[in-house]
């Protein structure tokens, strides 16, 4: 079996080379991409336009955009025939393909995370490794905390007004600078499509402006998502009593404080979906206008084949209802619950159907391939691949992030910038 | 901080930058120039098919898979043939069986898996065969999405694969709007006809040109004008597949139909 | 450096000429812009060679045959079959002669199954192809069971030639 084979069934006349060779890892890697995009874009609404209510979901917006850093080359490296020659995009890249791309935008933009959550921690660094420089007797467990956040302060200890002064400028003009890089980050990835003269669906100008709005909508919504099931569980937490761990906060402050982020939050994951849907309907429409070679196929694929994953789980389930849900007045945390998750699954099925529906058809316009997802794993290609490999890869960052907030935690640090 | 140490340390971030620059030797401008303006390579490989000849039996499938150690069983070529059947009625079929590695010795229409069409001789308007492989493009859209430099074009315009650099993303695969780009099953690279670039340089002929017994495929040197394929091109109506596309592919098809995608 | 707000971008700094160093060491030293430009020409130039001596000729044409079996090709080039190269029924001669000493000499592949000579002979009745001008049989209804060889002769194919 070539690959591809495996899980492509041809049906009419496709040309003989032709199979579905981006899979699903291919869709995760936009949308990984997009929920680190979406989450720095959220992070920096506090640093650079000041909108102190969304001050909380900030930091913890920015801790998690790390998280899904580490995590979003991981679905390229499983996709990749070759992974440990993927070094070569960094070592030989070709500018002139939007992939190679990958290598400075994903450097830089770490850069400029890593760069902002040191500004952010380094007086939580120094208030660690201070005390433990100055302990002459170290436990193991002593010694490793002193390397690790003795290491991260840099060598710089001074934690006075005016250098705290200057950190929150630094965090301004990185978050900042980051907006642009994040963008890009993800613009590319809508580049990677859109500039493949070679595929009707996904030939477009619009394809990068469609996956960035689309981008800051996930974003948002995870962040959304995970900030209320943290809050959930500091809830429990409080009313079993153990607020020593939390500080002074009861469970009817928490509700409240979430309360607000979140309805502020929602606010601004309508605008972002409401450009999103618009520009999507924008390019259907003007493809149906023009019907130019390829509408005949695209039409039956759009309307016959793919009908149900378009209209009904991306557009209806996972745009439509959702925006109901949030424009319907007195916003629960319930409601609001229900409503990311149903937006998140949208972004998915969104890069779903570009990415599956731009292999749905052959290149010879009389012809169609359906793409079944393998499920249960027979051999490392159908894992890496399958149902499996592609939720190993959601789940994973927030494991990553359970991991770095011991490092970078993103509640009750005093006095935080 | 004052305005001397923000100088100095510019100062010595430019010059470590520019140390570093120096490592990156990806493109010399005037090197560039240079290249893109001079032409002199003396050789440009062309193809032509002749439709009308191609009989549909699939030798030059075959003698291509043997020739350029594509697994015989694997169902991806270098190079295939396609059917067409146009029928009275105005309805069309066309098929490639295994790309006619083992030829059309049916006249069954294959729509799917194990699913064929009965076409009868007399509904039958005009059928005909088309092989088809990889172009060279002169604006190959595969070499230019290529991330690292695994797949380029040659001076005298064939498109080659580094087999040892190829990263196996798949992007040339997706950027060829013929279709000729696979993943070779035993390399896992990138795979597509490089018109039996050991065989050319050698003077012989493709494999494929070598196995047609009925001279539909030919292969020459466009820039020789005295090579008989040159001045057919030249001077016969030919066409070229999806123009559309803007590739300047150099393979050149007498007999190309309308009907063909 | 007295401000410390420099410090992140000296470690990024650090990174990227460390990125550079392995770069010198990684990247083979003829990988660079050649003739097409860096659009088209952005490759590691030794491949070029590579492709040209190290792939094997395995099909060696008609002429290459005739060698040593000349009495074969001048029989078969009496015929309509003229026009088929033997290696399409024969395989590839590969290096034959230099493989192996004449004494040992391995036989012959011969491709006796029907779907050989079907690939022209099934016939089809397809106007405006030259598949049309080739005589041919209904392979479902000309003897389906038994190899076409067993009554005809590929290299004296003409009807009159029948066993």
């Amino acid at each position: 079996m070539v690959h591809g084979e495996l899980w492509t069934i041809k049906d009419l006349f496709v040309y003989p080379n032709e199979y579905i060779y981006w899979s699903v890892q291919i869709v995760m890697y936009p949308f990984m991409t997009g929920l680190v995009a979406g989450a720095f874009v959220l992070s920096s609404l506090y640093h650079v336009f000041g909108i102190k209510e969304l001050k909380d979901i900030a930091r913890f917006a920015l801790v998690f955009s790390f998280a899904l850093l580490f995590i979003a080359p991981v679905p390229i490296i499983l996709h990749l025939q070759h992974p440990f020659r993927g070094i070569n995009n960094l070592m030989t890249p070709h500018f002139t393909s939007a992939i190679a791309a990958f290598g400075i935008v994903f450097s830089a933009y770490g850069a400029i995370v890593a760069s902002e959550l040191w500004f952010l921690y380094r007086r939580h660094f120094v208030s660690i490794a201070q005390p433990l420089k100055e302990k002459q007797d170290k436990t193991l467990a002593e010694w490793v905390r002193f390397i690790i956040f003795c290491s991260l302060t840099l060598g710089v200890y001074d934690v006075s007004e005016e250098s705290l002064k200057k950190d929150e400028k630094a965090i301004k003009i990185l978050a900042g600078l980051g907006i642009p890089v994040a963008c890009f980050l993800h613009g590319y990835a809508g580049f990677i499509f859109g500039s493949v003269k070679a595929n009707a669906l996904w030939m477009t100008p619009l394809m990068p402006v469609i996956f960035i709005m689309s981008a800051i909508v996930s974003g948002i919504a995870l962040c959304m998502l995970t900030y209320i099931v943290t809050m959930e569980i500091r809830k429990f937490l409080a009313k079993r009593k153990k607020a020593s761990q939390f500080g002074h906060q009861t469970t009817e402050e928490l509700q409240s404080a979430e309360i607000n982020v979140i309805r502020m939050t929602a606010k601004y994951l309508l605008l972002f979906l409401v450009f999103a849907i618009s520009l999507e309907l924008l390019d259907l429409v003007f493809r149906g206008y023009t019907a130019t070679k390829s509408w005949d196929v695209l039409r039956s694929v759009i309307y016959g084949k793919d009908f149900t994953s378009i209209f009904i789980l991306q557009y209806t389930i996972g745009n439509l209802i959702p925006f109901i849900l949030f424009l319907l007045p007195n916003l629960t945390i319930r409601r609001a619950l229900l409503a990311v998750v149903l937006v998140m699954f949208g972004v998915f099925m969104m890069r779903w159907n570009v990415v599956v529906g731009g292999q749905a058809f052959s290149l010879s316009f009389a012809g169609y391939m359906h793409y079944h997802l393998p499920i249960i794993p027979h051999d490392w290609e159908t894992l890496k691949e399958g149902f499996f490999g592609a939720l190993a890869v959601f789940l994973a960052p927030f494991g990553l992030f359970w991991v770095i907030t011991k490092i970078f935690p993103v509640f009750d640090v005093e006095k935080s910038h | 901080m004052n305005r001397r140490d923000f100088l100095k340390n510019t100062v010595k971030g430019v010059a470590g930058l520019g140390i570093s620059a120096a490592a990156i030797e990806f493109i010399n401008p005037k090197d560039l120039l240079a290249n893109i303006n001079s032409d002199n390579a003396k050789a440009r490989w062309a193809f032509l098919v002749n439709t009308y000849k191609c009989v549909g039996c699939g030798f030059c499938v075959k003698a291509c898979k043997q020739e350029n150690e594509i697994p015989y069983d694997a169902n991806v070529t270098r190079t295939w043939v396609e059917r067409y059947v146009i029928t009275k009625e105005g309805k069309r079929y066309a098929d490639t069986p295994k790309g006619g590695r083992d030829g059309f010795i049916t006249t069954k229409i294959e729509m799917g898996k194990d699913k064929f069409q009965e076409v009868k001789d007399e509904d039958i308007q005009k059928a005909f065969f088309v092989p088809k492989l990889c172009n060279q493009c002169e604006n190959p859209p595969c070499v230019q999405v290529c991330p690292v430099g695994a797949t380029y074009q040659a001076p005298d315009g064939v498109v080659l694969v580094d087999r040892t650099w190829c990263i196996g993303c798949g992007y040339c695969i997706m950027g060829c709007p013929y279709g000729v780009r696979f993943f070779h099953p035993k390399y896992h690279t990138a795979e597509k006809c490089n018109f039996c670039y050991h065989r050319i340089s050698k003077g012989l002929k493709t494999a494929c040109v070598q196995a047609c017994p009925f001279g539909a495929r030919q292969i020459g040197n466009i820039k020789d004008p005295n090579d008989p394929i040159t001045k057919i091109i030249l001077t016969e109506r030919v066409g070229i597949l999806k123009e559309e596309f803007g590739t300047k592919p150099q393979v050149f098809y007498i007999g190309l139909d309308r009907e063909v995608k | 450096m007295k401000n410390h707000v420099f410090r992140p971008l000296l470690a990024v700094i650090g990174l990227v000429v460390i990125v550079l160093i392995i770069r010198v060491f990684y990247v083979p030293k003829d990988f660079g812009v050649h003739e097409r430009g860096y659009m088209y020409g952005w490759y590691r130039e030794g491949n070029i060679e590579e492709w040209k001596t190290q792939v094997k000729v395995k099909y060696q044409g008609k002429e290459y045959c005739a060698g040593c079996h000349a009495d074969k090709v001048a029989a078969i080039d009496k015929t309509p079959h003229a026009i088929i190269q033997c290696e399409n029924c024969h395989g590839p001669a590969n290096d034959a002669i230099a493989d192996h000493p004449s004494e040992q000499r391995p036989k012959l592949t011969i491709d006796k199954t029907r779907g050989q000579c079907l690939r022209c002979h099934s016939k089809l009745h397809y106007p405006s192809s030259g598949r049309d001008k080739i005589r041919g049989i209904d392979p479902d209804k000309h003897n389906p069971d038994i190899e076409c060889v067993m009554c005809h002769n590929p290299h004296k194919p003409s009807l009159e030639g029948l066993k």
